[in-house]
């Protein structure tokens, strides 16, 4: 049986603000445990939560910015559960009235082909605390400095039909909470993080099959894992006569499989009421404008005019627009080095330059080269005084001493050797040189070619115009 | 009587509560005399009524400014929990 894959993601987005959700306490990644939880976090008896205005702002930001529609009116509701990093006993949500529904992400598959992928809706609620369980015997610690902490929960529809689709998916959203400047997009302190609803059923069934919850993936090489793994117990399971229950299941990272949470599963009944202690949250059409207006160049636009302004492909436009530092750095060089050298700054920034970034473990800000620097060496290559080869090795010299490019070219006497005269001179001398290469080659031996251009890049240091080289050892080589 | 007995258990149980052999009885009676006594609602006509959020109609969620006005006081909190190591609220073990 040929079976089909549906996922739909729900995206925990840590929203980028100085303080809780609902208390004036800070929201500082790593600070010592619960300095950061005051009574409102702590749950003590009698305290008021007060809305963030930022949070709201950057909720509706984020509606704005996938099309969605920004509700007038929203509620919010408290999820009842139990568990020691909760300590009200409920997590303040919204639930029948969130503030943003609808909207779409458009993704890029493999193949280079576009996908909408439906936004259901997106809420404001509150962060739990933290459960540790090391250096405790028999017991488990607790630290409230998350508590509090602002999230927006991003629901898509079950749109996804691969593993693939869902880290696509995921990614883009990393990429525009970043560029909205919503959520700093940091995934190993749990800024950004995702739940998973996998099902399978049947290609060509109309009907979803059941669907089990992976919880808390925090990375995309996990979101693809879990899936891949969840996806293969459901298949074996029904095709082995069981069938799929609807549960929890947590993704364990070092085992590589997905296990049922039973304590979670019975108490799958939240009893979701409006919150009391919250009005209604009343949005203006006036701030929703306000907010508009704010928005920066979102990705997709950034990337359709890369393509249209600098005939960069698809691919590589979405690569650059992928992030807005990207993005800001490759326009950078470009208007230093002119938009005729925007193909070869596209590959530069790409190529050699970010794999010099991942190598090093760098951050684009604390890049060795610059752009004015890169736009420097494309000047070079392009006014002919280095070749491309001969811009590797410029280019490596600038990373490691933090140079630009024409000091590099004149310190170490780099200049290429444009002229016809003195490449012919070498290529004569490396005729005389090798009478016998010489008679093979013009017996017919055609590879020998390469020996020739090998020999006169030797005799020149690797300066020789490998253009001009080419064409002038065809005449001579006849 | 609008509840049963299964209904008290799971009720109790959500609520992390323990209701005992001879308690029973006495919860299925009070809880489903306050939920008799709620459902008397239910026979108001409320077709075109647009469910409430919250008795105050017309007032709406006064926003905060995104300040800082808490500052630490953890070992001052500290002092009503009853196990603190390392300034973590010490709970027995979560395991899961």
């Amino acid at each position: 049986m040929e079976w089909e894959v549906v996922i739909g993601l729900e995206i925990h987005a840590q929203l980028a603000t100085r303080t809780k959700i609902f208390s004036g306490s800070a929201t500082a990644y790593g600070a010592p445990p619960n300095t950061q939880a005051n009574l409102v976090d702590l749950g003590y008896p009698g305290v008021l939560p007060v809305l963030n205005a930022e949070a709201v702002r950057m909720a509706v930001k984020f509606g704005l910015a996938v099309g969605a529609s920004i509700a007038h009116r929203s509620v919010f509701a408290r999820k009842n559960y139990f568990y020691p990093d909760l300590p009200k006993g409920y997590q303040i949500s919204q639930f029948e009235l969130p503030v943003v529904s609808g909207g779409t992400l458009s993704i890029m598959l493999e193949d280079g082909s576009t996908k909408t992928i439906g936004i259901t809706r997106a809420h404001l609620e509150e962060d739990a605390g933290k459960s540790l369980h090391e250096g405790l015997a028999s017991a488990t610690g607790i630290d409230l400095n998350r508590a509090g902490t602002p999230l927006l929960e991003i629901v898509s529809e079950p749109d996804m039909r691969s593993a693939k689709e869902a880290v696509a998916y995921m990614k883009k959203m990393h990429t525009l909470v970043r560029y909205l400047e919503i959520c700093d997009g940091n995934m190993q302190e749990g800024s950004f993080r995702c739940d998973a609803n996998v099902s399978v059923r049947p290609k060509g069934q109309e009907k979803f099959g059941t669907r089990a919850e992976l919880k808390n993936i925090n990375s995309f090489r996990f979101v693809e894992k879990a899936i891949h793994y969840e996806v293969a117990r459901q298949i074996d399971l029904i095709e082995s006569g069981g069938k799929v229950v609807q549960e929890t299941r947590l993704y364990d990272s070092d085992k590589g499989e997905t296990r049922s949470m039973r304590s979670k599963e019975e108490a799958n009944d939240y009893r979701y009421f409006p919150d009391p202690d919250l009005l209604p949250l009343e949005i203006e059409p006036a701030f929703i404008e306000s907010v508009r207006d704010t928005l920066p160049e979102l990705p997709d636009a950034k990337a359709a005019r890369f393509a249209a302004d600098y005939g960069l492909s698809a691919y590589d436009s979405g690569v650059l627009a992928s992030s807005r530092e990207l993005a800001a750095f490759f326009e950078e060089v470009v208007a230093a080095a002119g938009a005729a050298n925007a193909k070869p700054a596209a590959n530069w920034i790409m190529g050699d330059f970010s794999a010099s970034l991942n190598r090093d473990a760098l951050d684009l800000a604390a890049a060795p080269v610059s752009s004015a620097a890169l736009a420097g060496l494309l000047h070079r290559i392009a006014d002919n005084t280095i070749s491309g080869k001969m811009a590797k090795d410029v280019f490596e010299i600038m990373w490691s001493e933090g140079s630009g490019a024409d000091a590099v070219i004149q310190a170490r006497g780099l200049t290429q050797i444009t002229d016809t005269g003195a490449i012919e001179k070498a290529i004569d001398e490396c005729m005389a040189a090798n009478p016998k290469q010489l008679a093979d080659y013009r017996a017919g031996k055609d590879k020998l070619f390469g020996f020739f251009v090998g020999q006169v890049m030797k005799a020149t240091q690797g300066k020789a115009n490998p253009a001009q080289l080419n064409e002038l050892l065809k005449k001579k080589l006849g | 009587m609008s509840l049963t007995r299964q209904d008290v258990d799971k009720i109790a149980h959500l609520a992390r509560l323990q209701v005992t052999e001879q308690e029973m009885p006495v919860y299925v009676k009070s809880l489903s005399a306050i939920v008799d006594f709620v459902a008397e609602l239910a026979r108001v006509d409320t077709q075109d009524i647009a469910p409430m959020a919250h008795p105050l109609v017309g007032q709406h969620q006064r926003l905060r400014p995104d300040e800082i006005t808490e500052s630490d006081r953890h070992e001052q909190y500290q002092r009503n929990a009853p196990r603190v190591q390392a300034a973590l609220y010490v709970v027995p073990r979560v395991i899961e």
